[in-house]
């Protein structure tokens, strides 16, 4: 019989243990105490490589290639570069899984993940990644397949890594909010599962991700974060019910509301009339979703949803930090066709970003290189005043093209303008 | 070994794992509110109720907890169970006497219920020393580290609007835009590992993903290697992911930054990136008290003075950064000004001033 591995000692993540926050390193070591479980060495020599960390500030992983038959990509791996001193866990990869859209599960497909996770890794689950996936970390290399053949399974697909379309994330949505303005878990899965292919064979420039909000409020965080943005929007008037708005007036008074609610509309578009009811200037209103949010039982978004396409959000790497910018206005997401409407600019941009981008170019750093005006023409939308926070302000462009460019809007107008007229009231 | 091909199916269908009572009112709620802190109730068109309890985790979940969170599922909330976007889990039940019991059962298990309304809900974070192949510091720590001191803010809602943490590891800051940041900051252009540039790295590509064409390609004691132009480089770390012998990662000169003002929402202003405030924090483990005494004196200072449903950001621009720098008692320096043609746009082209 082979002498149980000894804990390693780690004082400084020790310390880490305290506290009234739950604890990883509490987890980390109740997976290295499971004596009977094959994953117990790995463990402990993760635990001893991480205090290595701790003590000498350092990081020890390096990549590699390590993937399941038929897919390029999904698998993160990580190689120690001290495995002289913690070989068990000298292989410790990540298999990246999409959860269902927002995040929902059953406890019992949850205890079944922990069970493959117990016979093929390390025990050792991320709830989830910031890209949205559940991360499956610590896996020796020869047991990536099998743990991934039990996911999937299960009904569980591999999520995105490198120059890839990568997993996708949507709010709690139509599922439990009442803001949401379209099926967001419906978009999300329709979309991606359409561009599977470039998901799990990696062959862009670089990654690109979709992320799906359903108002507003964009709690996935997708105009700072998404290639493309799918932001919920109404473009008629929001709905009022007076009765519930004189109901909040009385219960929190009116100072309350005219500090917190009327003044705070960035657009000056609310007003308390002396009777206690709201006027809102429909025109005016940005949709910012401020007052909606404070006036949960009184205000809400209008009838005529559909969506805002931004697009070219990303972090820091290459050029700084940028925010997506509006592509479409609006698209109306009611019926199947809509939906596969949501299709075809995703695929229209993906390809354009296929072709045009330069190898580890994110969309905003092509739009960057080649100009926004140039890109909307490759991909072929329209253009729309609401593009831009104000037009140019230097006059060095060459604008002999004046004239085309005219006709172009007009007849864009015509077929498309129909979109773009939100808040007629 | 017989590997099989795999089942391309992609994301997975949502209806059976979302709880009976969402199914049934899948795009029909009406309004809510948060009867207390953690605690959301949500009325459906139908008139059905439900109420959601979140509580806060480590995120890097051992199977264990994972398992103690089903337990209390399967005890209390009908086995089922999702997750936010800031690694919260919820608990959805449809009668207000479940809840009680469910925050009794989470508490006793150590999981902290809260993180709803004007709080500080969990740090979006990433990898760090645990998992990450390019990591200075390490985030679970650092996020482990500040949750134990911000936690009083996590269980109540008495801020003036939700504050939004973030922590990242490199400078790429996958941890994101964030009300307060806490991101690496290396401040020592990378030493470069000659013997192995020549194998491991494809050279080409290193120059090209340097953001200042800082880095060119050397022979260097007779081997192909690169060298920096150490008065271009900024230290960002860039050439360091596809050349890991350019070591950027330095115990003592990789520092930590932290940032304010970040806001993804559209609510009232247009979502804004985080700013500069403090740098070259020591990187401090196991528990690095610095960055903790720094955001909370960014906190504190926010709580005391800032308005209703002001963000940070929001808050800052009433106020101004004279008076940011002043109430939180952070000097203001050179590095402060993004000094390059692009950044004059940060710059103050007016005479409106605070005294």
């Amino acid at each position: 019989m082979t002498d149980t591995k000894k804990m390693p000692k780690t004082p400084m993540l020790d310390q880490l243990e305290s506290g009234p926050w739950p604890s990883f390193v509490t987890g980390l070591k109740r997976l290295a105490k499971d004596e009977s479980k094959p994953y117990a060495p790995m463990m402990k020599d993760l635990l001893g490589q991480l205090e290595h960390s701790y003590e000498t500030r350092k990081g020890y992983w390096k990549g590699g290639t390590v993937g399941v038959v038929g897919y390029g990509g999904g698998v993160i791996p990580r190689f120690s570069e001290v495995a002289e001193k913690f070989p068990a866990s000298a292989e410790f990869h990540t298999l990246r899984i999409m959860p269902a859209a927002g995040m929902h599960y059953t406890t019992e497909v949850l205890r079944k993940m922990c069970d493959v996770w117990e016979e093929y890794g390390s025990g050792l689950i991320a709830l989830h990644g910031q890209s949205g996936d559940i991360m499956f970390q610590g896996c020796s290399t020869k047991n990536v397949q099998p743990a991934f053949d039990a996911f999937n399974d299960m009904g569980f697909d591999m999520g995105g890594a490198g120059p890839a379309l990568r997993t996708s994330m949507s709010c709690v949505g139509h599922a439990r909010c009442e803001h949401s303005c379209y099926d967001e878990p419906r978009a999300h899965r329709r979309v991606i599962n359409e561009f599977l292919d470039e998901m799990h064979r990696p062959a862009m420039p670089y990654k690109f991700k979709f992320k799906f909000s359903g108002c507003p409020n964009d709690c996935t965080n997708a105009i700072q974060r998404a290639d493309m943005a799918v932001i919920g929007m109404w473009r008629d008037d929001m709905k009022v019910d007076q009765k519930e708005v004189k109901a909040f007036v009385a219960e929190r008074g009116r100072s309350y509301v005219i500090d917190n609610v009327i003044t705070r509309c960035p657009t000056h578009s609310l007003r308390l009339a002396d009777d206690d009811t709201l006027k809102v200037d429909n025109r005016n209103c940005v949709r910012c979703m401020h007052c909606i949010n404070v006036m949960t039982k009184a205000l809400h978004p209008g009838d005529d949803r559909g969506v805002t396409l931004l697009l070219g959000g990303k972090r820091t790497l290459k050029i700084g930090d940028l925010m997506g910018t509006v592509i479409v206005p609006f698209l109306p997401m009611k019926t199947d066709d809509d939906y596969e409407q949501l299709v075809d600019i995703g695929r229209r941009v993906m390809e354009f970003f296929a072709d045009n981008a330069l190898e580890h170019e994110r969309t905003g750093e092509m739009i960057d290189r080649i100009g926004f005006a140039n890109f909307m023409e490759g991909v072929g939308l329209p253009l729309d005043p609401n593009m831009v926070t104000h037009p140019r302000t230097n006059p060095y462009v060459r604008m002999d093209e004046w004239d085309a460019a005219v006709e172009a809007y007009r007849e864009s107008r015509k077929t498309n303008g129909a979109h773009n007229k939100g808040g007629q009231s | 070994m017989s590997a099989r091909r795999a089942v391309e199916s992609g994301v997975p269908e949502l209806d059976p794992y979302l709880h009976p009572l969402l199914k049934k009112n899948y795009g029909a709620w009406k309004w809510h509110d948060r009867p207390r802190p953690g605690v959301l109730h949500h009325v459906a068109m139908s008139g059905d109720e439900v109420w959601t309890v979140r509580a806060g985790t480590q995120r890097q979940l051992d199977v264990h907890t994972v398992r103690a969170l089903c337990d209390i599922g399967d005890r209390y909330a009908d086995g089922y169970l999702r997750f936010t976007s800031r690694s919260n889990v919820e608990f959805m039940v449809a009668s207000e006497s479940q809840v009680a019991p469910l925050i009794e059962a989470l508490g006793k298990k150590g999981f902290p219920v809260g993180g709803t309304g004007n709080s500080i809900s969990m740090i979006s974070h990433t990898q760090g020393w645990l998992h990450c192949d390019i990591p200075a510091t390490d985030a679970s720590g650092v996020v482990k580290a500040l949750m134990d001191e911000l936690h009083e803010e996590f269980i109540h809602e008495r801020l003036p609007n939700k504050l939004r943490i973030s922590s990242s590891c490199c400078e790429i800051n996958c941890g994101g835009q964030a009300d307060i940041a806490v991101n690496i900051q290396h401040t020592k252009p990378p030493k470069i590992n000659h013997d192995l540039v020549g194998n491991v790295c494809e050279r080409p590509t290193v120059v090209a993903r340097c953001p200042v064409a800082a880095i060119r390609p050397a022979l260097v004691n007779g081997k192909p290697s690169l060298e920096i132009d150490e008065r271009k480089c900024m230290c960002c770390g860039a050439c360091y992911a596809p050349c890991p012998p350019m070591l950027i990662n330095d115990p003592e000169n990789s520092k930590i930054a932290i940032w304010v003002g970040g806001k993804h929402s559209n609510a009232r202003s247009k979502p804004s990136f985080h700013k500069l405030v403090v740098s070259n924090l020591p990187n401090n483990p196991p528990r690095w008290p610095e960055v903790s005494a720094a955001v909370k004196k960014i906190v504190h200072a926010y709580k005391d003075d800032a308005h209703d449903w002001e963000r940070l950001g929001e808050w800052i621009d009433r106020i101004g950064w004279a008076r940011f720098f002043e109430l939180t008692g952070l000097p203001f320096t050179k590095f402060h000004i993004d000094n390059w043609r692009g950044g004059r746009g940060s710059l103050n082209a007016s005479a409106h001033l605070r005294f």
